[in-house]
Parts: structure tokens; C-alpha cells; sequence
């Protein structure tokens, strides 16, 4: 049995270290730990509820814009406030806009390096590379010219001896199965994306004035004015840009994105048997159609489904969501194991892993920054996969469609999507659902200007005098990377207590009371590696999941044993 | 012959750049840097004849917001390159490798190219209780910052939280965090704070390196002069609504669907240093006041405790201020007082002395208010999907 840990996991957002035991080319033993803590829970006890958003949207950079949502909707939650239509239709498009442009780069830039081998792109045939292009899709930038260009770079890149961030990988390693013409054609599908991200990200600017950290929100709904007519508020030169973005977005979602991964995870249907994980999943549900506030009205259904089975949804509560940190670096005042509801919840951090520097955390109980977020006492997880199981198990036609053609094509059963290509997948599905959204909440926009409602936020509560003296609420959303949910609670106009329970909270949470893996931990049992000293099969199944480690702090549980080798790689 | 020995001109070249794009380039960067035109063609030539740095990206107590800022790099290609001819040999969010091989680059880099490298910096550095709230491979960040830092051409930090340790530094953050001056003093640094910094204002000081040798001429804080040497408030589209008293009161009235004036609804504008209305961001498609609402002056020092609470008016700013710099005016400007070794207790000085000279919070001009929801609290605890859960869960 050798133990392995792996710090930095690299190409996610945060810090994350992963250690397994290995046997017999098996991962048997997994634990994750994140090791990074900044205290955003304490820095908003005492603020103004209204500032809480520009704060907590600072819980990630990389899923921008989502915890400034999650936060608003928290104090809008606890005083009661409903917001215009024009404000959802508004926040709808920013945060849509937010899942396609983080799902095309998490498939490209954070997770495609596992599957792709850029330097095996050097030795395609160009000719190849621009036939098997055009036999999947018609997207133009398909020449033969064109991959010949693309590859010239890349050979001139490779020749400098000047890698920068492709250096000291995992190249040539036999896990990566592509033939040379594919990788040649996803190193080019990356560099595209490189630029495209960038361009469709504008969507957010032109919303909310930057990206990252986009800064229209007010608690009650948008700053910014919208009127037709008036050359300074939201214009129809302004709608227009976006009209156009969203073209550009849903074209190469659909004729690159889309082809491609189907394209790839043909070559590694083999993980459609690994990475299967806890096999319980949870989704708070989006996207909200009309203005009732009430989840029957998201185009994402909350729900759970359980021990893979897709025959029922469970309803949710967020009632039912409570954290213990046995395995993390807390302490709770009435004992570790007790579930707290972010309500009540405390964050008091309290080191208890080994001094650094440090080369392993066996025979640590304590070993991770996350708490251990569980749903009426189980582990779940959360994320596009969640959120498309869910949404197939409650009869969702455009999943249901979606979900079959995709099975289809890759000529596998619904039990594939249990899997680290079903994450793979899921995720490229959601994003053809959601940029195929885009263009209509922007046209009951304009149709609701258009009849003259210009209101953009209830302003009847902005006075702090107006609250009562105590009041909580509660956010939820589903951010791309998996439910989340922020809770407050007010006392005479100040923020009393501010919890945050994050997607990779749920999906990174290490060990509870009872011993149980998170999500992570759960998935990596039973991965095959090739060799410890190249954990590529590892980081396929963490970047399955997308991980962002610093929305979730606020990745082990010693096996104990002797003789156990540790190595660091 | 390795790249870093070659000219910008070949590698322009192979990367179908034309001529033209790239002394476009030249000439708006020369306009980011507050130069003549005339200095255009001196940009180019220098950048022609660069070599291509090394850089080592390392994050501590980050969000990776500026690294996604980076990854925003507008002016499409040539900026691009100009950021791609950099050799960046580490930056966790997107390098290849992970664990031992990921270091193994960065030291490969420190090893190679000695006191040739720049180094840039993401996030704060937490000192307390031996450095344990960030660790990465084992380490403590500031271990690794300081021998990384040490054989570095120059640091630049890159937004608020590596400047002054900006949000995990506010008051209530347990975790002792710094910015980099404060870990390596000695270090050559330029500070490009801001939440995140504008990746223009990255690009230009990487190009102003390049061509001059130099670093740009900053402030005491570090911060570049040609970036942040002017007020928010006096190069503001808005502001001649603030000259004839035009103000948005409320969220939503006529004065935010015409584009008035911030100052009531608590932009920090009137205090605040940096050239977001002129360089904005997205490929310069928009800044926060152009979508209506105000700036939280995120590139001052100590900008969580000193700019908050956001919606409250600050003190009525001087007549006109364009040619006062951070360093001259001295106390008015809190971010001034506070300086780059913001301690609490001055902060809390400072924040107090702000909150006795501030007029009454702007809410109170939002509109009559509405009958206190007193049930609020308990009805909320009873479901989640229910009447109490106002709008949106």
C-alpha cells in the first residue's frame, strides 16, 4: 500500500491537496483537504446587510457573480422583498451567462489537459486533423491550412524549451488515449476558447459593468436604470451587443463545444464506469420563469435524488441542510459532531493538522479548512450532474431530450451518467440548455420595457429604520459548480450571523461524525493509476467536478497503519 | 537557442500578427501609460527586441478574480501575445501539472533564470499562528513567497488583497493576513490593487518594463502613477451631473434611468484613485458607474473597513481635484491615513473619525417606509418554500 499526496491540485480555483492509498494500481483510500482559510463568515458579522454581497461575491473570482446572487437573495429573503421582473430577467441573464462561459473554460482550460496530450499534437497529420474536424461539425475554422498554422505554433512553442504552463506534465503518458489528429484538434478548440471566453463574458459587463466581480446588484433588485428611451440606462445598443454575443456564445457551444466533448469522451468510454461516487444528489433548482419567488417556477427543479435512483425526486428543505466538523479545522461549542443549520452556525477556526511544513496528514483527525455540509445526515453531491439527474428524474423534457440523444450517440446506458464522464457530460448538456435560454429571457425583457414597466428594484426597504428589530432569510441558487446557499441572520439592522454552504463544500467535504467520505473522497475510491508518480486518472476525477476551493472554505481521516509508504508527488 | 533569446518580431510573425496590429497595439499602450504618441514607435522597437520573460504567478489567500482578469486580456491577439510571450512557468490555476511537479517548474524558473524572472502575486498572506490558514504543498505561502521573491526582477501584486491584504485583512479576519510589502520590504514592487485590478493596467506596466527598463514612477503606495494618479470622481462621465446637483436618490428613479450623479447612493468616487472611467474593463466596455452604481473604492488601502459601509454618502469632496495625486492630499483621504501598514486599531481610528464627519446615511432618502415585516423571523423558520421567503430563495 503506498500513500500519495498531491498539492497543489492544480488547473481548479483555491488550494486543494488530494492523498491516496494506493494497491495494486487502485485508489482504495482517498482524502481531500482544502487548505486555505480567509474568514469571510467573521469579517461580515457586525457590516451593514446591504454591503454583504459585494463581500461575499469576493467567496470566488472564477464563479463570479454567483455569491453576490446567493447573498442578496439571502437579506431579500429575510426582509421579505420581491423583486421587479425586470431585475429576475436581468439576473437570469448574468448568471446564464455565467454557466456557459465557466462550463466551455472549465472543459478547455481547467479539465481538457487530463484528457489531451498537447505535446502528442505535434506529430498529427494536419490533413487528419481537418477531416475527422469536419466529420463532426461544420464550424469553419476547420482547413487543413488552418491545423497546420495551429500546430506550427505549437511545435515553434514546444521548440523553445520554454513550456511555461505545459511543462513538467503528464505527456506521453498511456492514459491519454487520443489519436494525434484529435489532440491536435482540441489543442486548437482551446486556444479558440481562450478568445471566445473573453468576448461572451461581455454579456456581464454590459450588465454589470465588469467581470470578474460584476457590481449592478442592490439588495431588491439592479442599480442600473433601464429605459428605452433614455440614452444612459440599459439601451437597445447595449440589448443589441448582447443579442450578438449570444449568437457567438450558442454558436460554439453548439458546433465546437458540444461535438467536441462527444467526440472525446468517445475515445474514454471506460470512465464511464469510474468515479461513480456517493450516488446521492441534491439541487436547490434556478432560473426562475416567472415572478412567484416559488421553486415551481425555476427552469432548473430543486430536488434530490437518491441512491442513484432515478425512478423518484425527494422534495428539499433548506431546513435540512446542517454541518458538523469532526474531520475540519474547527471547533463547535457544544462538540464537533453536533449539526449545526447555518442559522446557528458557527465558524470558529482552530488549526489542528500537522505544523508546516508537512509532508502528510496520516494520523491527523482533523485535516481539512471545509466543514462537513450533509442533507438530513447524508453525504450528497452537487453540480451539473445533480442538476440534470434531478431534472431527467422529475420528467423535464429538455433534459429528458437532451439526456437520450446524448446517451445515444455515445451508445451507452443511463448508468454512465454515474460516472466521471457523466459529470464530463452533464455539463456539456446544461450549457446547450442554458445558452439556448439566453436570447429568451432577453426577449421578455425588452417585450416588459417595452409595455413601460421600468421598475428595477424594491426600494421600500433600503431604509435599515424600516426592519424589524430581528429577521433571518436564506439564499439559495444553483451556481455552475452545484447547489448553493447563503444564510443571515439580522439583528438591529447588522449582520448578526452569515453562513455560506458551497458546492464544493458538499462535493470536497471531508469525513462527518459517522466516518463518511465527501463527494471527492467518495469518487476517487476505486480509480485506476497507472503510475503514482503521474496521477493523471486522480485529477480526471477532481476536475470532474470543478472544483473551487475558496468558495469552499470557509479534500482524509487516517487510515491507520504502519509501514505505510508516503510519498509526495 | 531557446525564445527567451529571441525577438517579439519572429515570434509576431509566427503567430500571424501583422505589422499594424502590433503598432496599434503600441500606440494604445502608449495611452494606458499617459505618453505622447510620439512614444508609440519606441514601445514597439523595445517590445520587438524583448525577450520573453519568465514569469512564476503564485496565489495565496486569493479568489482567483485576477486571474480571471488576466485571462480578460482585451485588445484580441496582440495583447494576448504580449501576455503569451511571458513564459508563465507557474500559475496554479492553469498549469498543466499538479503537486511535486508543479513546484519542480517553479524552481526549474527560480534556478534558470535568477533575478531575470517577475514575479506576480495573488492574494493575501496570513501570518497568524505560524501561517497555517494557507498552505500549498505542505508550506506555508509565506515561505514560499519569500525565497520565491527573492531572486525575482520585480513583484507585482496584483489586486487588493496581495497589495494590503485587502479582504482577509478587514476588520474580523482571523487570519493575520498581509500584503506582500509587508512579508519582503526589501522587494522592487508595483501595486496594481483593485478588486480585481484592470489586466489593462497589468499589460502596460509589464510593456513600460519592457521598454524603459524601469518601473513606472508610482505613488508611496506603489501604485503606478499613470493608473492610479487621478480621482475616480474627476475623470467620471457622470460628474457633471454632480456639478449641476443631479443625483440618483433612489434605486430605479429618474435620476438612474438618466444617468445622474452616485454621490448620495454612497460612490466612493470622490475619494478613490484609479482610471476605471477611462480604461474600464472587458475590452472597455463598461465600468460599474456606467451600469449605475457607485464605486467601493476597492484600489485604496484598507478599502473593507475604510469604503464601507458602501451606500453611505461620504463627506462632501473638494471643488476640483485633478491634478492631487494620493500622496498630496494627505488627510483628507482616509486611504492616506491608513497607509500600506493598515493595523486595526488605525483603521478603526480612521473609520471612526470618517463616521463623526459623515452626513446622515443615504437610506434615508430611499422613499417612505413601509411597515417593518416584525414576522418575519419566525415564519421563515417554519418552511422554506413558503410566502415568507420573499421573492427569490
Amino acid at each position: 500500500m503506498a500513500r500519495i499526496a498531491i498539492d497543489p491540485i492544480t488547473r481548479i480555483e483555491g488550494h486543494l491537496r488530494i492523498e491516496v492509498e494506493i494497491e495494486d494500481g487502485v485508489v482504495r483510500d482517498a482524502w481531500s483537504s482544502g487548505t486555505m482559510f480567509r474568514g469571510l463568515e467573521l469579517i461580515l458579522r457586525g457590516r451593514d446587510p446591504r454591503d454583504a454581497w459585494v463581500f461575499a461575491q469576493r467567496a470566488c473570482g472564477v464563479c463570479t457573480t454567483v455569491h453576490a446572487l446567493a447573498s442578496v437573495r439571502a437579506v431579500e429573503s429575510a426582509l421579505a422583498l420581491r423583486i421587479p421582473r425586470n431585475a429576475r430577467l436581468i439576473r437570469n441573464l448574468i448568471a446564464g451567462t455565467q454557466y456557459v462561459q465557466d462550463h466551455v473554460i472549465h472543459f478547455y482550460h481547467l479539465h481538457a489537459l487530463d484528457w489531451v496530450d498537447v505535446v502528442s499534437a505535434t506529430q498529427a497529420d494536419p490533413a487528419a486533423t481537418a477531416a475527422l474536424a469536419q466529420s463532426i461539425s461544420d464550424w469553419p475554422l476547420s482547413s487543413v491550412s488552418y491545423f497546420k498554422s495551429v500546430q506550427d505554433r505549437v511545435k515553434a512553442f514546444v521548440a523553445s524549451g520554454q513550456l511555461g504552463p505545459f511543462a513538467n506534465a503528464y505527456w506521453g503518458n498511456p492514459a491519454y488515449k487520443l489519436p494525434p489528429p484529435a489532440n491536435l484538434m482540441a489543442v486548437a478548440h482551446y486556444l479558440e476558447a481562450l478568445d471566445w471566453q473573453r468576448q461572451v463574458i461581455r454579456i456581464q459587463a454590459l450588465l454589470g459593468g465588469k467581470n470578474p466581480h460584476p457590481q449592478s446588484y442592490v439588495v431588491g433588485g439592479m442599480a442600473m436604470g433601464v429605459d428605452p428611451n433614455s440614452p444612459t440606462a440599459l439601451t437597445t445598443r447595449r440589448l443589441s451587443e448582447i443579442t450578438e454575443l449570444t449568437t457567438q456564445a450558442q454558436d460554439f457551444v453548439d458546433r465546437v463545444y458540444i461535438p467536441d466533448v462527444v467526440a472525446i469522451a468517445g475515445f474514454y468510454k471506460d470512465w464511464a464506469g469510474i468515479g461513480q461516487g456517493i450516488g446521492n444528489y441534491l439541487a436547490y433548482g434556478d432560473f426562475p420563469e416567472d415572478d412567484s419567488g416559488q421553486p415551481a417556477g425555476y427552469y432548473l427543479p430543486r430536488g434530490r435524488v437518491m441512491g442513484r435512483d432515478l425512478s423518484k425526486v425527494e422534495p428539499v428543505d433548506q431546513l435540512d441542510v446542517a454541518e458538523t466538523v469532526t474531520s475540519s479545522y474547527y471547533s463547535y461549542d457544544d462538540g464537533d459532531a453536533t449539526p449545526k443549520h447555518p442559522w446557528e452556525g458557527q465558524t470558529n477556526p482552530k488549526y489542528a493538522g500537522p505544523t508546516p511544513p508537512y509532508a502528510s496528514l496520516e494520523g491527523f483527525d482533523k485535516y481539512s479548512w471545509l466543514k462537513a455540509p450533509r442533507y438530513r445526515d447524508e453525504p450528497m453531491e452537487v453540480g451539473p450532474l445533480a442538476r440534470m439527474l434531478v431534472a431527467y428524474a422529475s420528467g423535464h423534457s429538455d433534459v429528458r431530450a437532451g439526456v437520450d440523444e446524448l446517451l445515444g450517440t455515445l451508445g451507452v446506458g443511463p448508468e454512465a451518467l454515474f460516472s466521471t464522464l457523466g459529470r464530463v457530460a452533464a455539463r456539456a448538456l446544461e450549457t446547450k440548455l442554458l445558452v439556448g435560454k439566453l436570447a429568451g429571457w432577453q426577449a421578455q425583457l425588452e417585450e416588459n420595457l417595452a409595455t413601460g414597466d421600468l421598475a428595477i428594484a424594491d426600494v421600500s426597504r433600503w431604509d435599515p429604520a424600516s426592519w424589524p428589530a430581528e429577521a433571518q432569510g436564506w439564499g439559495l441558487e444553483e451556481a455552475p459548480r452545484g447547489a448553493l446557499g447563503h444564510w443571515v441572520v439580522i439583528k438591529d439592522q447588522k449582520i448578526a450571523n452569515y453562513q455560506l454552504v458551497v458546492p464544493s463544500t458538499w462535493n470536497g467535504s471531508p469525513r462527518d461524525a459517522k466516518g463518511r467520505r465527501g463527494a471527492w473522497e467518495e469518487a476517487l475510491v476505486g480509480t485506476p493509476v497507472n503510475d503514482p508518480a503521474q496521477p493523471v486518472e486522480i485529477l480526471r476525477t477532481v476536475h470532474s467536478f470543478d472544483p473551487c476551493l475558496a468558495c469552499a472554505v470557509h479534500v482524509y481521516d487516517p487510515a491507520a497503519g504502519t509501514g505505510v509508504e508516503i510519498r509526495v508527488v | 537557442m531557446t525564445t527567451f533569446d529571441r525577438g517579439l518580431t519572429a515570434l509576431l510573425a509566427e503567430r500571424g500578427v501583422s505589422r499594424r496590429a502590433f503598432l496599434k497595439f503600441s500606440a494604445a499602450m502608449a495611452g494606458v501609460l499617459a505618453l505622447p504618441p510620439s512614444y508609440a514607435p519606441r514601445i514597439a522597437t523595445a517590445l520587438e527586441k524583448a525577450p520573453r520573460l519568465p514569469v512564476i504567478w503564485r496565489e495565496g489567500q486569493d479568489c482567483a478574480g485576477n486571474t480571471e482578469g488576466f485571462l480578460r486580456a482585451s485588445h484580441p491577439t496582440v495583447a494576448n501575445l504580449i501576455l503569451d510571450i511571458l513564459s508563465v512557468d507557474y500559475h496554479e490555476t492553469i498549469m498543466a501539472p499538479s503537486g511535486a511537479a508543479a513546484e519542480e517548474s517553479m524552481l526549474a524558473t527560480m534556478e534558470r533564470y535568477p533575478n531575470e524572472y517577475i514575479l506576480v502575486v495573488e492574494g493575501s498572506i496570513p501570518r497568524a499562528d505560524g501561517g497555517v490558514y494557507c498552505t500549498i504543498g505542505g508550506r506555508t505561502f509565506e515561505s514560499i513567497l519569500r525565497e520565491v521573491a527573492d531572486g525575482a526582477a520585480m513583484t507585482i501584486t496584483v489586486g487588493t488583497c496581495a497589495f494590503d491584504g485587502g479582504l482577509p485583512a478587514a476588520a474580523g479576519g482571523p487570519t493575520g493576513a498581509v500584503g506582500v510589502s509587508q512579508v519582503v520590504p526589501g522587494a522592487r514592487i508595483i501595486n496594481l490593487p483593485g478588486c480585481p485590478m484592470n489586466v489593462q493596467n497589468l499589460t502596460a506596466t509589464i510593456v513600460h518594463y519592457l521598454t524603459f527598463h524601469e518601473l513606472p514612477a508610482t505613488d508611496s503606495y506603489g501604485r503606478p502613477l499613470f493608473a492610479y494618479g487621478q480621482l475616480v470622481h474627476d475623470q467620471c462621465e457622470r460628474r457633471a451631473h454632480f456639478e449641476q446637483g443631479e443625483y440618483v436618490i433612489a434605486w430605479g428613479d429618474e435620476g438612474a434611468r438618466k444617468g445622474w450623479c452616485l454621490y448620495k447612493m454612497g460612490c466612493k468616487g470622490p475619494e478613490t484613485f484609479a482610471n476605471c472611467p477611462t480604461v474600464r474593463f472587458n475590452d472597455r466596455t463598461s465600468w460599474p458607474v456606467k451600469v449605475g452604481h457607485g464605486c467601493v473604492g476597492c484600489t485604496m488601502p484598507g478599502s473593507w473597513d475604510q469604503m464601507t459601509p458602501f451606500y453611505r454618502r461620504l463627506p462632501p469632496p473638494p471643488p476640483f481635484a485633478s491634478e492631487v495625486t494620493a500622496d498630496q492630499v494627505g488627510i483628507a483621504f482616509v486611504g492616506a491615513i491608513a497607509g500600506l501598514a493598515a493595523i486595526h486599531g488605525t483603521a478603526s481610528y480612521v473609520r471612526k473619525r470618517r463616521q463623526d464627519r459623515a452626513e446622515r446615511p443615504p437610506a434615508t432618502q430611499a422613499g417612505p417606509a413601509p411597515e417593518a415585516p416584525t414576522t418575519i423571523a419566525a415564519s421563515a423558520r417554519l418552511s422554506s418554500d413558503g410566502e415568507s421567503n420573499g421573492g427569490l430563495d
